[in-house]
């Protein structure tokens, strides 16, 4: 099968190339920080965490979002999705693969990160974190091997792989939740240290998860003869309107408890956020953005006459993308830790090389992401023809 | 000869031959033992009297002590400072205690602060390597050769002790090194309560420090024994505590 | 259907290549096992030759359990002898120099060591 990802066109072999460009520039600034260390990214002592633990937590929101297509289609037989799951699954693969690279790029001594396995710890959440991460990258791996094998040969799914796809669904709930629980029960940071955190990361990721399939989906029709039907796509979008919903909800809740208590513990952070503490502001003009960005994807979405409009639709899912990219890829990670325990506030902004090391990792993962798209639009329209 | 025998006969060999460095390791090795003068302490513990210490204005003679004799870096840019003891102003220490009466002089006063060495640390709590863990002596210690450098630990602690060295801290160590190991790029420290001469039946260097200037502020030793000056001072008076409400039961107390 | 004067020639290429580290080490006179310099001379070290020989990382290992997270510092050795259990204190005080001992037995193995990031009470240049 991954013969097919070996014939292309043009346009397919300038991506993989433009993209393999981005690997190993990536790749290269990588080596720098291994032989120098994290310092020369723009973490601090008071920052510790910042772009490559903020990028894997959006990319846990985007795989974990794949049962959002897994739950209608093989639970509850929604048949739409019939063509839409196998891109719904080969982007999960790649985003579990990218929390992996992004948390094996912020270890400060990544030669020993195999010392999780050697002394295991299961008061720490992390250990768990490493356990549903990987355990997801394979079930994914073995449910989409299975179901698209047997598509290509005409006959439905092995039954083994029947009760494996169950345990995707909620394993793909406990992969965002346990992520949420590395930051909510750290009793040092209160930003974090709330009951919400995981259903706002659940929230989130089936807004943002879902409005980047929409996105690929249409892409992939416009690009091959791959057509993920009217239907599914229409589908997704209310999917989408749903989860941004709830995650506006959501973000509306936490404001309120925050302001209304009146904690200063609470409050700081929101401040910092949104417009700055002691003069320091650098994610201010982001966060509005996103909440601009957010408006307007509600409205996009919540019109039923706007949101089935496809072209609509696509204005939409980038809204929402864009928007919750900030929020969970810039705002949530750095906001913990402003003000310090200590009262310092200490900004955090990523540096060149970190910047381009977080790009090499999302050019592999499109690395992926192509060569298995290219892989199942090649069959599907084999199957067809 | 048949292939099943010519591999029956390989297969027993392979693991005859594993035999040898079995039996190489099985073979006598030394064992190893505490120092016969070792403090043996039940639950080590530290009070700081700010009322002493503020009385030497200026002094970093314990910071000094710790940093020298640990191999502790002076990093040139302070976003990547590694540090085990310091002052901070009163008001990020103890905020709680702060007033909007309270005048600057008071708010700004310097204040020590260190690894609290707590009963419950939530730093422990989320190491997933166990590189950093309690001992039963209640001291939190710390392992570099284990640490992956993950700073959960860091993110976890609530109040800011631990620090992570984000390039190589040689260059920066300023004069002669000491015995103590220096740490590597990648890894996170902190004050170990001089883990490594308590072992060896001495005290803490800050501790040291501080009497041998005449001031006294700092007194560590074993609340397990009723007879200790700890004792008698967490015991006989109304101590302070660093943000006791987290649940984290600090052993560093405070005289205000 | 295929040349085997152009197979024979592959194969030839393949051997040069595969074994080019050796012919590399030998031109580079390292084709035998290192001179090590022991600081002390006629001193024994705590355990046999042999023993440590095979055996010094797995005692080193050990020590560095006790001492870190047991918090012992005593070794006692097969003879029955006490020792401090210190890399610096007791090996680096007759193997002192790390570089003209250590190093060039790893270096001539190709086992990298990297004990001399922390464990090195001389400043690097």
């Amino acid at each position: 099968m991954l013969e097919k990802a070996l014939t292309g066109s043009r346009g397919y072999w300038t991506l993989l190339a433009a993209l393999f460009a981005l690997v190993v520039v990536g790749l290269v600034t990588y080596l720098q920080q291994f032989a120098q260390g994290l310092g020369l990214t723009g973490l601090s002592r008071d920052v510790p965490w910042g772009l490559y633990i903020s990028q894997f937590t959006f990319l846990v929101g985007v795989a974990a979002s794949a049962v959002m297509v897994v739950l209608p289609y093989y639970v509850h037989h929604y048949k739409a999705f019939g063509k839409l799951a196998i891109l719904g699954e080969f982007l999960a693969i790649p985003a579990c693969f990218m929390c992996v690279l992004f948390i094996f790029v912020d270890m400060g001594q990544p030669r020993r990160v195999i010392n999780i396995i050697l002394h295991p710890t299961p008061h720490s959440v992390m250990f768990w974190d490493m356990i549903v991460l990987n355990g997801y990258l394979l079930l994914n791996v073995v449910i989409s091997r299975a179901t698209f094998r047997a598509e290509r040969a005409g006959r439905p799914p092995p039954g083994w792989v029947k009760p494996i796809i169950y345990l995707s669904v909620p394993w793909a709930v406990s992969i965002h939740t346990v992520t949420a629980f590395l930051y909510c029960g750290l009793a040092a940071r209160p930003f974090w240290l709330t009951a919400i955190l995981a259903p706002r990361f659940l929230a989130s990721a089936f807004a943002s998860g879902p409005s980047l399939l929409i996105l690929l989906a249409l892409l992939v029709r416009r690009v091959t003869k791959f057509d993920a039907g009217k239907e599914a796509i229409a589908k997704l979008g209310e999917i989408v309107a749903y989860g941004m919903s709830v995650n506006i909800f959501f973000v509306g809740l936490e404001i309120f408890t925050a302001f209304y208590s009146g904690r200063p513990e609470e409050i700081e952070h929101f401040t910092y956020l949104y417009a700055g503490l002691h003069g320091h502001h650098v994610l201010a003009p982001w966060m509005w953005a996103s909440l601009a960005l957010s408006a307007l994807a509600l409205v996009l979405l919540l019109v039923p006459s706007l949101r089935r409009n496809e072209s609509v639709l696509v204005v939409a899912c980038l809204a929402v993308v864009g928007a919750l990219w900030i929020d969970k890829g810039l705002g949530m990670v750095v906001t913990g830790f402003v003000p310090s325990p200590l009262g310092h506030v200490t900004e955090y902004w990523p540096t060149g090389r970190e910047m381009l090391i977080a790009l090499g990792i999302y050019a592999l993962g499109g690395l992926v992401l192509t060569v298995l798209y290219k892989i199942a639009t090649t069959v599907r329209e084999e199957l067809e023809a | 000869m048949k292939r099943r025998s010519f591999l029956k006969i390989a297969g027993l060999g392979l693991v005859g031959a594993c035999g040898v460095p079995v039996a190489q390791a099985m073979a006598r090795a030394g064992s190893t033992a505490p120092a016969p003068n070792a403090s043996n302490g039940k639950r080590w513990a530290m009070v700081i009297d700010e009322k002493k210490c503020l009385t030497k204005s200026g002094c970093q003679a314990c910071v000094l002590a710790c940093h020298k004799g640990h191999n502790v870096p002076t990093m040139s840019e302070s976003r990547h400072d590694v540090k085990w003891i310091w002052k901070e102003q009163f008001v990020n220490v103890f905020p709680e205690r702060v007033t909007p009466y309270t005048p600057a002089a008071m708010k700004e006063r310097p204040t020590l602060v260190v690894c609290n060495h707590c009963d419950n640390p939530p730093c422990v709590r989320v190491c997933p390597t166990q590189a950093t863990w309690k001992r039963p002596d209640g001291l939190v210690a710390m392992d570099e050769h284990r640490c992956i450098g993950c700073r959960y630990c860091v993110t976890a602690c609530p109040y800011g002790a631990r620090s992570f060295n984000w390039e190589d801290p040689r260059p920066h160590i300023v004069g002669e090194l000491t015995d103590y190991p220096t740490r590597t790029k990648g890894v996170v420290e902190k004050c170990t309560f001089c883990a490594e001469r308590l072992a060896v039946g001495k005290r803490p260097l800050c501790v040291e420090a501080c009497e041998g200037i005449g001031c006294g502020a700092l007194v560590f030793g074993d609340l397990g024994d009723p007879n200790s000056a700890v004792s008698a001072l967490v015991r006989g008076s109304e101590l302070g505590r660093r943000k006791p409400e987290l649940g984290t039961s600090p052993h560093v107390f405070y005289i205000l | 259907m295929y040349s085997v004067g152009k197979i024979i020639l592959g194969l030839g290429v393949f051997a040069a290549a595969v074994t080019a580290p050796v012919w590399y080490g030998l031109a580079h006179g390292n084709g035998s096992p290192p001179e090590l310099q022991h600081a002390a001379e006629g001193k024994d070290c705590i355990e046999p030759t042999a023993f440590m020989r095979a055996r010094h990382m797995e005692l080193l290992d050990s020590w560095r359990d006790a001492v870190v997270r047991r918090g012992e510092h005593v070794y006692i050795a097969t003879d029955g002898k006490h020792h401090d259990m210190s890399l610096t204190g007791t090996c680096l005080r007759c193997h002192s120099e790390p570089s003209k001992f250590c190093v060039r037995c790893h270096d001539y193995a190709g086992v990298e060591v990297f004990c001399w990031d922390c464990h090195q009470q001389k400043k690097r240049s």
